[in-house]
């Protein structure tokens, strides 16, 4: 028996899905599946066109959860689906706060294993693998699933190209979310989003970060200047992110996003693991730092191994003069 | 207030990571240190209990081997006590186990009205077993926390998302996961790590907890490759004398993006 059946766990703002549940969907149909659905903690209607283009026959929705977080209540949807008789062979989350959490939870409803961070997955048969990339990306371990379906398995954004198949709107299906007795206690009560100007980080063609080598938060600013002037999203390593100078949604790592843009300058940064696995896709890399054995050089096309704050001001004025 | 944290004893990330050659999983025998990322939670965990007016802050951990010295430095910033799943067994054990391990052993512990978890551990960085756990025990939860009080019987979080944060209500019981910065750790004073030599470690098996099958016998995956990755090779080296500026505008130039 080949894979019949995949689900995709569909994350959306309003009626545009992200870009990793695109990414999953794109990849879930290219295993030759019979049939390829989403799930969604929301409004199934206003996504059905989207995922539909990009290869979901079926939406199930959950509705308006109500201030529910999604993990519980998602979770508890698939698995009363899934003890109603509708079993996947195989359901992709995309690795994101959501994502981990209804995987989570779900694994212990079907007492089944979970392999997480995932870049690549092939189907060969009943073989289900995935791959993941350990010490900072290079070292690639190859996992199969060895217990019964469905398999779960969660992947890092930009994992896959994400290609429009053509398709109409899926069929939205009402799924239901069981009571989830004390386990859905938790409720968001206020929504904050942090304005930001210019590109998004995990879009932009340029991204500029800074790391710990600023020395202080108000050097940020210098990040903010060349960005601007670029046209490219300002970054951060998470060491300055935990110090409080800049917001989380700026963290580009292991546990911030992954960016793959055309050029990527890291400036002030040394190159933790942690740092190295959410930027070494870049296409392009330049390094500014004055310890010349970062390991950030061992990865960039062009390294400077000197001062930011005598580097970045020389760069900003160069380019203010073009 | 009785809090449980769970800690996580992990080899040095300053030294390099490496695999087991004869069974793919990492390479933990050497000397274990308590994970930086858990020092967030136990610093919440005493910041919460002291401010609810006392309560016992306790540890859960599991080791393949019997290491305590990780524990030894959160006992020494006002843990009181631990509770340690240290089994031969337990080496190859998938998130999914782990979780189980460590639910049975907050249990052991005496329950909690609170259980305060990292979001991710720094070498393995599944970043599921907060929430399988909260699962298990039948608990909300609330990961991703960036900020946490508590307020007439009920947590009040700001929960981390991709565009800014949820503030969240939860009653308690509860889990949470809480995220790097969350609060400033202390460093354990002297007389800290003195007191922490004598509060009591429970040193259990998983068998002891009733949780079987563990390791490599009740993980649904096998390890069926590991690979070197192409390497991304360094390209051009300078040292800034001055002029390094426009290295870089020449570089950005070459690529048309100015």
């Amino acid at each position: 028996m080949a894979i019949s059946t995949i689900w995709v766990l569909a994350e959306a703002s309003g009626s545009t899905p992200t870009s990793g549940t695109l990414e999953l969907l794109t990849k879930a149909r290219s295993l030759g599946a019979s049939s390829v659905a989403a799930w969604i903690g929301g409004d199934g209607e206003a996504v059905a066109g989207a995922l539909g283009e990009y290869g979901a026959t079926t939406v199930y929705a959950t509705g308006d959860l109500g201030g529910k977080l999604p993990g519980v209540a998602v979770s508890a949807a698939m698995a009363a689906a899934i003890a109603g008789g509708t079993t996947p062979d195989l359901i992709l989350f995309p690795q994101s706060y959501t994502g981990r959490d209804v995987a989570a939870r779900l694994s212990v409803k079907l007492d089944r294993t979970v392999l997480t961070n995932n870049f690549d997955l092939a189907v060969d048969g009943d073989s289900v693998t995935v791959t993941t990339a350990i010490f900072g990306g290079n070292t690639l371990v190859t996992s199969s699933f060895s217990g019964a379906a469905p398999h779960l398995a969660l992947f890092r954004p930009k994992s896959f190209a994400a290609e429009s198949a053509g398709g109409g709107a899926a069929t939205v299906v009402a799924a239901a979310v069981p009571d989830l007795g004390a386990t859905g206690g938790a409720s968001v009560t206020a929504v904050h989003v942090e304005e930001s100007t210019g590109p998004k980080l995990d879009e932009a063609d340029i991204v500029v970060s800074g790391g710990r080598g600023l020395g202080e938060s108000g050097k940020y600013e210098m990040i903010e200047a060349l960005a601007k002037l670029l046209k490219a999203a300002p970054g951060a390593s998470r060491a300055i992110v935990d110090a409080g100078w800049v917001p989380y949604s700026y963290q580009v790592g292991q546990t911030g996003k992954v960016v793959k843009p055309n050029v990527y300058i890291a400036a002030g940064i040394s190159g933790a693991t942690q740092h190295m696995v959410g930027m070494k896709g870049s296409k392009h890399i330049i390094a500014i730092n004055k310890d010349k054995e970062a390991p950030i050089f061992g990865i960039a096309d062009l390294g400077i191994v000197g001062d930011v704050h005598k580097v970045l001001p020389k760069l900003i004025e160069a380019l203010q003069g073009r | 207030m009785n809090i449980v944290v769970c800690v996580k004893q992990i080899p040095d990330p300053a030294s390099p990571g490496a695999l087991d050659a004869s069974t793919n999983t990492l390479k933990r025998d050497g000397k274990l240190i308590l994970d930086e990322s858990d020092s967030y939670g136990v610093e919440m965990a005493l910041q919460l209990a002291e401010k609810a007016g006392g309560g016992t802050v306790s540890l859960v951990s599991m080791a393949p081997n019997g290491e305590v010295s990780g524990l030894r430095t959160a006992l020494a910033m006002g843990a009181a006590k631990a509770v340690l799943v240290s089994d031969p067994a337990l080496r190859g054990s998938d998130a999914l186990t782990t979780a189980k391990v460590l639910a049975k052993a907050v249990e052991r512990a005496g329950g909690a009205d609170l259980v305060i978890a990292a979001t991710e551990s720094s070498d393995g960085y599944t970043g599921t077993v907060p929430e399988q756990m909260a699962e298990l025990l039948g608990l909300p939860s609330v990961t991703f926390a960036k900020k946490v009080d508590i307020a007439g019987g009920a947590l009040s979080v700001h929960r981390q998302t991709e565009s800014g944060f949820d503030e969240v209500t939860c009653p308690l019981p509860a889990l949470i996961s809480v995220t790097a910065g969350v609060v400033e750790p202390r460093y354990p004073s002297f007389k800290g790590i003195m007191a922490a030599k004598s509060k009591p470690v429970d040193t259990v098996t998983a068998g002891d907890l009733g949780v079987t099958p563990v390791g490599w016998a009740g993980a649904n995956q096998q390890i069926v490759g590991v690979a070197a990755a192409e390497a991304r090779k360094a390209g051009e080296v300078v040292e800034d004398d001055g002029e390094g500026f426009t290295k870089v505008v020449a570089f950005l130039e070459n690529l048309k993006v100015i």
